[in-house]
């Protein structure tokens, strides 16, 4: 801008503006807060400024000369309001950032709050388990705690003197009754296997988890009630063989593809030919410890095919169907897989066990 | 069943050797697969090959040492050896055991040779306890003395090791778990049978040969059944000119292995004829049978006798009945006099025990009814050897062989001990009024096939089968062995005839089993078979696994409690109805069946309190029982599955039970079941606070009139479970500290039938909604949920929510009444509401409660 714009016409120099403008830039970089700053740029720019006294000296020059005063009035007051925005947006920021550091919160001195609860572990491991069956196409199917003498004993080929009979083992229920529908405590899950065979739909591919009872003296492995998984399978043309793959299949599924399975003979009178099944020790991987008696092989589970005598109780031929049958304590399960010494921690129900699980 | 492996070499050719402890285990493994599982392995005998039998010639002093002195002994082949001992209670002649140098002893000791006091030690003399024998550590071990010779301890060989000396080498016992079906195996013989098969070995069974005096037995004994349905056959031997004896060392050291104690050479011939062949039996004084003879018959009831282990035994006493033949009979083996001297297949009688006097011996080998024994030995409480294998079955077949191989046995002690030989009398004495007959079956090895998953031929079958005892017609034969189709592919059918040995096998599928265990289980091959079905959880199921997230969410831990419980504890927890009592409960305190979840519960707040973990939430599923009424003879037991919430958190209290009940309901989508206090459903409330617990139940169709749901198959007014509050003192009685704890208690298998909220979606409206909040003063008889129905249905379609946001009493509300403040929000899905339609839907609402209710608007 040279010295005086347009002669006389120009109702301020180059170096009045020069001043002006520097004095407001120092002004408003001075401003250390927002209202610091709304000050100096009305000092600046307001109504008393000495910028707006200029502006209204405009109206005294000729209109050519004011056109051209009055942009270069109207540049200086963009200048500065930018300036004074940009510092405005700086001395925001800061501000936030202030009252946001004061609103700092520990996140350690939060106060506990109320957690979610847990399920049982049994729940845990019986629903694994149903999952893993209802996969393979099962249907979980269930069946009442109380029994009668022909549901768990008579029609499944459990004969009148057989040992598991006598009042030492068995819950008998006191009930008027006759002998033949006496009750009692289901010793096990398989009455839900004529159930099934009596509801006359086949073929039947099930599983039945349950609370099953037996005359036993608690211990630290044993509990008079406690919890079995049974497995329940009638078709056409079924195999042994099908039932090895079949429990080769979800060991598979609930411990995992390293794990081997395998049979050896036993006895059960409901199955024939009847067999314990065993899987690879979890504790050695199969090379020996104390746990599985150095053999590498830890019993799981009975298993066998359906006994033509069980088929037969319950009206299906047995020429025409065959079927196996596998069943496992599902508490011992999960005693395994969580290496609990005692299992009398499940029925004592101290918040300090059950919230250790999932 | 402990079996010595040395005991079943005799019988079989096995190639393991308990050395070779590589061969053990691989044994012990094949045993597992053939069905005999190995509970444990137990190696015996460890050390003794390496010590030698030596007769000390000299013992000489040494210079400057007071303690010991130097031994010169002869350890056979005109070999002597000089050792240094510390030991003073031998003298020159006295036969010793020698530990050579480079022996090792038990624990892995080798033997050097040492120096001391100048004198060179070659070895060392050594002890009972240095051997493992004993626990004598006073002196070295002394076998024999000259002039004093032990009768039982027949000459000495020098040299020779002391395992052969005492016919105790390295053994190896084998803890087997026979089961039930496998009554065979209940024999070293059995045992050595299924090994042999599995092995391809010779079976050597024993063949024993007695040599009969002149006289006949039937002179010297008499044997009688009266009740053939409790004993089939009874046969006898007689031995006279018994001599007291001790058994040869390689019998005492068989049954002790086997777990038995030898006592002299009649009954340890007795003991080792039931182990080795699976033979019960039974030799008597038979001088001290009155009569001479025997005599099977059922026990009169109450009729007692004294058994070998001198306890009395009452017989007889249970109940007869009629569609039993059995039932109530114990078999009672008499003298020929009558007088009690046995409970058959149990155990015998004191009075005609074996003893030092004992001069005849009568051997009973019977073949008695395995259901009448089990039953007899369960009933009288007494089971032992012989009733475990009477009660699973011993071979009809082997009476004979078991008794001659009696007389053999106690033959041939009294030869080994020097003293001279009983007589065998001639011939038995036998009554035999149900001769055995084996079993007869049909194998169809097609079916065989089909039922494993195999492709074997009938003759590969074959060939499984007649090594474990099976008698079969040469199928290669055809003719009347196998029967052949048309086209000649296969066998369809062969004829079996069962051993006598397996009283299990009755039918075709009990071949098939042996077929696949001598086949081996482990070589059939696993195929996959695949369902058909797509599975999925039920209703139930799926509710059940909602429900018990949503009480997890709820802070709540899943317990498990008993089902088992006392009965006091459930009348404390208010259980009314009729409990299932056990007949043969373990204790008291676990003697009925739970009737509800209320007492297990609390007992486990109790157990957390007491453990300093009183604020806390426990929620449990299980079934509940009770017995169905009615006046019917026969009572009908009562099954169903409840779940229960317990809250005995800080402030927990039938409020915080009421919002759980809401969380529960909301979650599941249950709709139309109402809190309802004024019901007297008492079975219901037992055990909670009555003025602050309600029952759920399904609502009337007039209530939920405008609510939109899927009604259920419930009857209105049905039960569904209650919610409150437990009884405080209730709450003390069960030592639960609490003030109050809330209660959640829900019928699981009943909600399944329960209202639910519709499936259709609502839509929701895009315009503004509008609230108005309503307070009134409500008398205190009534009910908020009375108040909110009637403004409820007051608002009509335009009520979106309703909800009551402030309960006040006090300064400005009248005695008697308290403030109920509702808020209303209104909306229409079409339209924005006007003021005066809010205003009308205001007026309407008021005036509805005013008029309907003891309500006045505030």
């Amino acid at each position: 801008m040279t010295d005086r714009m347009a002669g006389e016409d120009q109702p301020f120099t180059s170096a009045e503006l020069g001043e002006i403008e520097a004095e407001a830039r120092a002004a408003i970089e001075a401003a250390s807060s927002l209202p610091a700053l709304d000050a100096a740029e009305r000092d600046a720019l307001g109504k008393r400024s000495r910028f707006s006294g200029l502006y209204r000296e405009l109206g005294r020059i000729s209109p050519d000369g004011r056109k051209s005063a009055g942009q270069v009035l109207h540049e200086l007051r963009r200048r500065l309001e930018d300036m004074a925005d940009s510092r405005r947006a700086e001395l925001e920021a800061v501000e936030r950032a202030e009252r946001m550091a004061a609103d700092h919160l520990d996140l350690s001195e939060v106060l506990p709050g109320e957690l979610a609860g847990h399920l049982h572990l049994v729940t845990e491991v019986r629903e694994q388990l149903e999952d893993v069956f209802v996969g393979m196409g099962y249907e979980i199917a269930e069946g009442p705690e109380v029994e009668t003498d022909w549901y768990n004993f008579q029609a499944l080929n459990i004969p009148l003197d057989h040992p598991a009979r006598s009042s030492v083992d068995t819950f008998f229920l006191e009930l008027a009754g006759s002998e033949d529908a006496r009750y009692l405590l289901r010793t096990h899950t398989s009455p839900v296997q004529i159930h099934l065979l009596e509801r006359g739909e086949l073929p039947i591919y099930a599983v039945v988890p349950g609370r099953v009872y037996r005359r036993d003296t608690p211990d630290a492995t044993h509990l008079p009630v406690f919890h079995q998984l049974e497995g329940l399978v009638i078709d056409h043309g079924i195999t042994f063989g099908d039932l090895a793959g079949t429990i080769d299949t979800f060991v598979h599924a609930i411990f995992g593809e390293q794990v081997s399975t395998r049979l050896r003979p036993a006895y059960f009178p409901f199955t024939e030919p009847s067999a314990e099944f065993e899987m690879t020790c979890q504790i050695c991987g199969g090379s020996g410890c104390r746990t599985c008696s150095m053999t590498g092989w830890i019993e799981l589970g009975g298993c066998g095919m359906v006994h033509p005598a069980v088929l037969e109780a319950t009206g299906v031929d047995p020429e025409e169907w065959t079927g196996f049958a596998f069943g496992f304590g599902v508490d011992r399960l999960a005693i395994m897989r969580h290496g609990i010494s005692d299992m009398r921690a499940f029925v004592e129900n101290d918040v300090r066990f059950l919230r250790q699980f999932a | 069943m402990r079996a010595p492996l040395s005991w079943l070499r005799a019988l079989t050719p096995l190639s393991a050797e308990a050395g070779d402890r590589s061969s053990v285990v691989e044994l012990a493994s094949e045993l597992d697969s053939l069905g005999l599982v190995v509970e444990r392995t137990e190696w015996v005998g460890e050390g003794l090959s390496d010590v030698v039998l030596a007769r000390v010639l000299e013992v000489a002093p040494i210079k400057g040492a007071d303690r010991i002195r130097r031994v010169v002994v002869d350890r056979g082949g005109g070999e002597t050896t000089e050792v240094v001992c510390g030991a003073w209670n031998f003298e020159a002649g006295d036969v010793v055991v020698l530990a050579p140098v480079g022996s090792v002893l038990p624990g892995d000791f080798r033997m050097e040779r040492r120096k001391m006091k100048g004198v060179v030690s070659n070895g060392m003399l050594c002890s009972g306890r240095e051997l493992r024998l004993s626990e004598d550590h006073e002196g070295i071990l002394v076998l024999a003395r000259p002039g004093s010779e032990a009768p039982h301890v027949p000459g000495f060989t020098l040299g020779t090791p002391l395992s052969d000396h005492l016919g105790m080498s390295l053994d190896v016992v084998f803890d087997l778990a026979i089961e039930p079906n496998r009554p065979d195996c209940l024999s070293m013989l059995g045992i050595a049978r299924d090994l042999a098969a599995h092995y391809g070995l010779p079976l050597h069974t024993p063949e024993p040969r007695v040599t009969e005096g002149e006289r006949p037995a039937v002179d010297l004994a008499t044997i009688e059944i009266d009740a053939p349905e409790l004993c089939q056959r009874l046969l006898g031997r007689v031995l006279t000119g018994i001599r007291p004896a001790p058994s040869p060392l390689v019998v005492q050291r068989r049954l002790i292995l086997a777990g038995m104690r030898p006592i002299n050479h009649v009954v340890d011939a007795s003991n080792y004829v039931m182990l080795e062949l699976g033979q019960p039996n039974h030799p008597y004084d038979l001088a001290l049978l009155g009569g001479g003879g025997l005599r099977v018959r059922a026990a009169h009831p109450g009729e007692t006798i004294v058994t070998l282990d001198g306890a009395t035994r009452i017989l007889g006493g249970r109940e007869r009945r009629d569609d039993d033949l059995l039932a109530g009979l114990d078999g009672l083996i008499c003298s020929a006099n009558d007088v009690p001297v046995g409970i058959a297949g149990v155990m015998g009688g004191h009075s005609s025990e074996i003893s030092e006097g004992t001069g005849q011996v009568l051997l009973e080998v019977a073949r008695f009814s395995a259901l009448a024994v089990g039953r007899t030995s369960r009933h009288v409480g007494l089971r032992t050897e012989a009733s475990i294998r009477f009660e699973r079955g011993v071979d009809p077949e082997g009476m004979e062989r078991a008794a001659d191989r009696f007389c053999e046995l106690v033959v041939d002690a009294a030869v080994a001990a020097g003293v001279e030989p009983p007589v065998v009398a001639r011939g038995l004495v036998e009554a035999n009024p149900r001769p055995f007959e084996r079993t007869n079956l049909t194998l169809r090895p097609p079916r065989v096939n089909a039922l494993l998953g195999l492709s074997l031929s009938a003759e590969q079958m074959m060939d499984l089968l007649r090594p474990i005892g099976y008698e079969i017609t040469d199928t290669r034969e055809g003719a009347d062995g196998g029967t052949r189709p048309a086209d000649g592919a296969g066998v369809e059918q062969v004829p079996v005839i069962v051993p006598s040995f397996r009283p299990d096998v009755t039918r075709e599928v009990d071949v098939i089993e042996d077929v696949a265990r001598t086949y081996g289980y482990r070589r059939i091959p696993k195929s996959d078979r695949r369902s058909p079905y797509v599975g999925k959880l039920d209703e139930l199921q799926r509710l059940r696994r909602r429900v018990r997230r949503v009480l997890a969410g709820l802070g709540a831990h899943e317990a498990w409690t008993s089902s088992i419980v006392d009965p006091a504890e459930q009348q404390l927890a208010g259980v009314t109805r009729s409990l299932i009592p056990l007949s043969n409960p373990m204790v008291a305190e676990e003697s009925v069946m739970r009737g509800g979840l209320l007492a297990g519960l609390l007992t486990a707040l109790r157990h957390n309190a007491g453990h300093r973990n009183p604020w806390i939430r426990l929620f449990e599923v299980g079934d509940v029982f009770g017995l169905a009424g009615g006046f019917e003879l026969v009572t009908a037991p009562e099954e169903g599955e409840r779940v229960a919430l317990v809250l005995a958190r800080q402030n927990d209290d039938a409020g915080a039970a009421v919002n759980a009940w809401r969380v529960v309901a909301d979650a599941v989508g249950l709709e139309g079941i109402e809190v309802t206090q004024d019901s007297d459903g008492t079975e219901n409330l037992g055990g909670l606070h009555r003025a602050r617990s309600g029952l759920l139940v399904v609502a009337s169709p007039d209530t939920l009139a405008g609510v939109p749901h899927e009604p259920g198959e419930l009857a209105p007014g049905t039960v569904l479970g209650a919610v409150g509050e437990v009884d405080p003192d209730v709450l003390a009685a069960f030592g639960v500290p609490h003030d109050r704890v809330g209660w959640l208690e829900l019928h699981l298998d009943r909600l399944v039938g329960a209202p639910r909220r519709a499936e259709l979606a609502r839509p929701v409206s895009r315009y503004p909604s509008s609230d108005i909040d309503l307070a009134f003063s409500v008398d205190e008889s009534v009910p908020a949920r009375q108040v909110e129905a009637v403004i409820r249905t007051a608002a009509g379609d335009l009520c979106e929510r309703l909800e009551l946001f402030d309960v006040y009493r006090g300064a400005g509300v009248p005695e008697g009444r308290r403030s109920l403040a509702f808020r209303l929000r209104l909306v229409a899905l079409d339209r924005t509401l006007t003021d005066a339609e809010v205003a009308e839907v205001r007026r309407r609402c008021v005036d509805s409660v005013q008029a309907a209710l003891p309500a006045t608007l505030r």
